[in-house]
């Protein structure tokens, strides 16, 4: 394919927010953790909770500071690559994008200064209320995104209005109270709390290994071990209900993930194992599991999910209902306002599909002018690339289920088995930090690419979003960002690894001279010093 | 839902111009003495202490501080959309520098301290340099080409175009008089961080930043008086033809508007208005003169209000133009016609209402905590600073 400014800006777009999402993850959950481990430091007075609290805090500070940084390109580029876009949906989708500044950015960022300099300057419980207030700030900052999100995916509460052209706020309850953006923002937060979780546990084994810092790491483990399972265990759960929210909302996404080209009696299999052909719209070699789809995706047995070749003919009758809806806009366009009220009657029956129409505009200026051919086309181009969208989704639920095995075997090693850890298994935590990071990528990329090719599902195609910008300029930018961005993650690599090598540096003298006072009480019946048992 | 029924549209319309104008003051006044700091980095600090020490003045504040850009961001996605997406996509390029910028400068300040090379360290006061005078410059030009009108239209189904190559739409910004409003716009920013240092350094850093605060300030306002002059004598305005609905559909095409007369005719319509270069010009003079005599709180203010007056005498001027178009006016971007619905602009205020105030208040919280001047033992002794 011949890149023109919509396919560059998309891949802009794409790689700008999937970097942005390489810090995310990590400041949702670290600074749980982090707020975790001094709660402990307060409730317990230990001065080893203190210096893992300033150990995680400065691995989360050099992680932070690139979520933000890169969080400043996200908030512009879609006035300045989606132009159309902006205006056409900014009176609601704006909105959450502003609210995330007042309520939550505003929050984390002006309290994480404290967090790092206020260590001498406020009392124990006033600086575990600063590091609390970042933890909460970050996660209310992710609910407004999701929300802004989630009205992508599924755009409730709007209508289109004839006399601006664009898309307009009919209830503001319902754009936040959006179902899809609920149950996107607990999954992508659990998805976080994971990724810190095995970072965590990933960091502490490798220490264990070099036996290093063994009492901040086996206390670390305690830690991310139980946070970690429950958060894996969410993840999972909740990423199912994104699915059953998927059966009603976007019905092709759903298809596509699952290679299901006819619609299948109820309740559908769920196909393992398969290899999507677009081209024979078939899904070869399949290895399903009866009725589990059915199930997941509809919660009946009675219910049926349409398949993609059923999904494609309704769209077709959409994209004829959407001519009619552009043809009523175009006369209320020219009168200026004083459009006859029957030609506002007739755009209103038809206006839901209006997005529809927009579709022939790659084929044809004018969508009344078009032909069969050319809308059968249009009504093909709704279905997204089936094959990548599989298999993503497979991988990332793969990993998923991982995690909560991993979790579940150190949270049991932890608690009941005094501990112990062999090495293989340390081994393996530090093998699995990237995995996180791999499959909230993949979960994105199902969300995002699993939409195409819309902006916004229905409303607003993706080749009509983008800005009127020459091929240079983008040219220019994404050589820009591509350099600047590896320039700058090598940097962060470079500073992560030195300090994780160098390892706790505050409060060294003060916690081991605790340590060595408390040794005796500390040692188990069996003689071994294992550091402390999970409550100490 | 009719409770936003309770505040007529045209009214919400003229809170939210007024809000989009704290905005961007709140964001000059707050990341304006970061990016001051920066800016004077390498003139007003020669050692490496001496450059923690100017670093160490902003290093807990400015990732609140820089909220106020994005939150200035979302703001006009949320209320002004139009001018979001003709504004941004517009200045394509000069957008792209100014991020590149902004995200340069918090990196800046958080890995500069963490090796101990010398190389490293010079390498990101470079970035600090360039992360606070080049944006500091580009949001002065970008006004300046506000002022002039930048040359875009809206087609029928309101997509915003723009006339020219990237090439020419880059440099076409840099404009004589848009480079005026830069140099305006850095030495103002400039002597706010000066103000700044005064109040939170020690000497000899303290007594730099002074100096050269006095010499940005005058710069600030001799620029500042001749771009008033340029306006009166040099630059179209723009006006409405024909009647104005305030409370109609935001559709910038159902106006007419035509090119001609004076900016500065709005001082004959709305007198009032004088208040504002009024305060801009005593704010700078004040704080030239507190710089001079090493008053540190009173300047820091005086500062702040002439920067206040400088970025409200611009939308006061213009009023009610947001963003005039040159090449189809009728295409120009105004209060009455560019804003959200009556609905998201009822519901952000509410949120603004909300939130605002318990802003302000943790903010204040946040530097009284940390008030007291940065010292040489704050910066080599303790493990938390940059």
């Amino acid at each position: 394919m011949e890149l023109d400014v919509v396919e560059l800006s998309r891949l802009q777009f794409a790689m700008t927010a999937m970097y942005h999402f390489l810090f995310v993850p990590l400041t949702l959950g670290l600074s749980v953790l982090v707020a975790i481990m001094e709660t402990v430091y307060v409730m317990t007075n230990r001065p080893i909770w203190r210096q893992m609290t300033k150990f995680w805090g400065t691995l989360f500070g050099i992680n932070f500071v690139l979520g933000v940084a890169t969080g400043i390109t996200m908030e512009f580029q879609f006035g300045m690559n989606w132009s159309y876009y902006s205006h056409y949906v900014g009176d609601i989708f704006g909105a959450p994008l502003a609210v995330e500044g007042l309520m939550a950015f505003f929050l984390e960022a002006t309290f994480v200064g404290l967090f790092f300099f206020g260590w001498d300057k406020l009392s124990k419980v006033g600086h575990l209320t600063v590091t609390w207030l970042v933890a909460i700030g970050s996660n209310l900052s992710a609910l407004w995104i999701l929300i802004a999100n989630g009205w992508m995916q599924n755009p409730v509460g709007a209508v289109f209005n004839p006399d601006t052209m664009r898309m307009e706020m009919t209830s503001f309850f319902d754009v936040v109270f959006n179902e899809v953006a609920q149950a996107k923002f607990v999954h992508t937060v659990s998805a976080g709390y994971v990724t810190a979780a095995v970072f965590v546990m990933g960091v502490s084994a490798w220490y264990m290994l070099k036996g290093r810092h063994m009492e901040l790491a086996r206390r670390s483990i305690t830690v991310a071990s139980s946070f970690g399972l429950a958060a894996a265990l969410s993840v999972v759960v909740l990423g199912d209900e994104s699915g059953y929210s998927a059966t009603h909302t976007q019905k092709m996404k759903l298809a596509a993930m699952e290679g299901m080209w006819e619609t299948h009696e109820a309740p559908a299999p769920f196909t393992a194992v398969g290899f999507p052909d677009t081209e024979a719209r078939e899904t070869h070699y399949k290895v399903e599991v009866p009725w589990v789809m059915g199930l997941i995706g509809t919660r009946s047995l009675t219910q049926e999910i349409p398949g993609i070749n059923e999904l494609v003919a309704e769209s077709r009758e959409k994209i004829r209902d959407g001519i009619l809806a552009y043809d009523a806009l175009m006369t209320i366009r020219d009168a200026r306002g004083d459009a006859p009220d029957a030609v506002r009657a007739e755009f209103e029956r038809n206006s839901d599909d209006l997005g529809y129409a927009f579709l022939l505009k790659q084929y044809v200026d004018d969508p009344r002018e078009a032909t069969d051919a050319q809308i059968a086309k249009a009504a093909e181009d709704t279905i997204p690339g089936v094959g990548p969208l599989f298999w993503a989704f497979r991988i990332m639920v793969g990993l998923g289920f991982g995690f909560i095995a991993v979790m579940a075997y150190f949270f049991v090693q932890t608690s009941f088995r005094g501990m112990r850890y062999p090495r293989p298994a340390l081994w393996l935590a530090v093998i699995i930090i990237p995995a996180p990071w791999i499959a909230a990528e993949l979960g994105w990329f199902v969300a995002e690419y699993g939409r195409q090719p819309w902006t916004v599902d229905g409303v607003l195609p993706t080749a009509l979003s983008a800005s009127h910008l020459s091929v240079a300029d983008l040219a220019i930018t994404l050589a820009g960002f591509v350099t600047f961005y590896t320039v700058l993650f090598v940097i962060e690599m470079g500073l992560m690894l030195k300090y994780i090598r160098r390892g706790p540096a505050e409060d060294v003298e003060e916690t081991e001279a605790w340590m060595a006072r408390h040794e005796h009480r500390l040692r188990t019946h069996d003689g071994n010093l294992p550091g402390a048992t999970p409550a100490e | 839902m009719i409770l936003h029924e309770l505040i007529d549209f045209e009214i919400l319309r003229v809170i939210w111009w007024a809000l989009l104008g704290v905005l961007l003051i709140g964001f000059a006044l707050t990341d304006g003495f970061d990016m001051g700091v920066g800016a004077l980095l390498p003139f007003v600090a020669r050692t490496d202490v001496e450059r923690r020490i100017a670093i160490n003045t902003v290093g807990p504040v400015w990732e609140g501080n820089q909220v106020w850009f994005i939150l200035g961001g979302g703001a006009i996605f949320a209320a002004w959309p139009p001018l979001y997406a003709v504004s941004f996509s517009g200045f394509y390029l000069a957008m792209f520098v100014v991020l590149a910028a902004l995200i340069l400068r918090p990196v800046a300040f958080k890995y500069r301290s963490k090796r101990d090379s010398a190389r490293w360290r010079e390498g990101w006061d470079w970035a600090l340099f360039v992360g606070g005078a080049v944006p500091a410059l580009l949001f002065g030009v970008a006004v300046g080409n506000v002022l002039l009108g930048v040359p875009f239209h809206l087609t029928d189904n309101l997509f915003p175009m723009y006339d020219g190559a990237f090439h020419t739409k880059f440099l076409g910004l840099l404009r004589p008089f848009a480079l005026l409003a830069g140099v305006v716009s850095l030495a103002m920013l400039l002597m706010h961080g000066a103000a700044w240092l005064s109040l939170k350094a020690e000497a000899p850093v303290a007594e730099r930043a002074r100096r050269y605060g006095t010499w940005a300030g005058i710069v600030a306002a001799a620029g500042y008086a001749l771009a008033g002059l340029w306006l009166a004598v040099g630059i179209d305005g723009f006006q409405f033809a024909g009647e104005v609905v305030r409370d109609g559909p935001s559709n910038p095409l159902h106006s007419e508007v035509v090119r001609g007369g004076s900016w500065l005719s709005a001082y004959a319509e709305r007198p009032w208005i004088v208040v504002a270069p009024v305060m801009g010009f005593a704010g700078i003079a004040l704080a030239v003169l507190g710089l001079r005599a090493g008053r540190e709180v009173s300047t820091l203010l005086w500062s702040k209000m002439g920067i206040l007056g400088i970025i409200s005498s611009v939308g006061l001027t213009m009023f009610p133009f947001i963003l005039p178009s040159t090449v189809d006016p009728d295409s120009s971007l105004t209060v009455w016609d560019s804003s959200s619905s009556h609905l998201t602009l009822f519901v952000m205020l509410v949120m603004t209402v909300i939130f605002m105030p318990l802003i302000l208040a943790y903010t204040a919280w946040v530097y009284k905590v940390l008030w007291g001047k940065v010292t040489e033992a704050d910066v080599t002794g303790s493990g938390h600073s940059y």
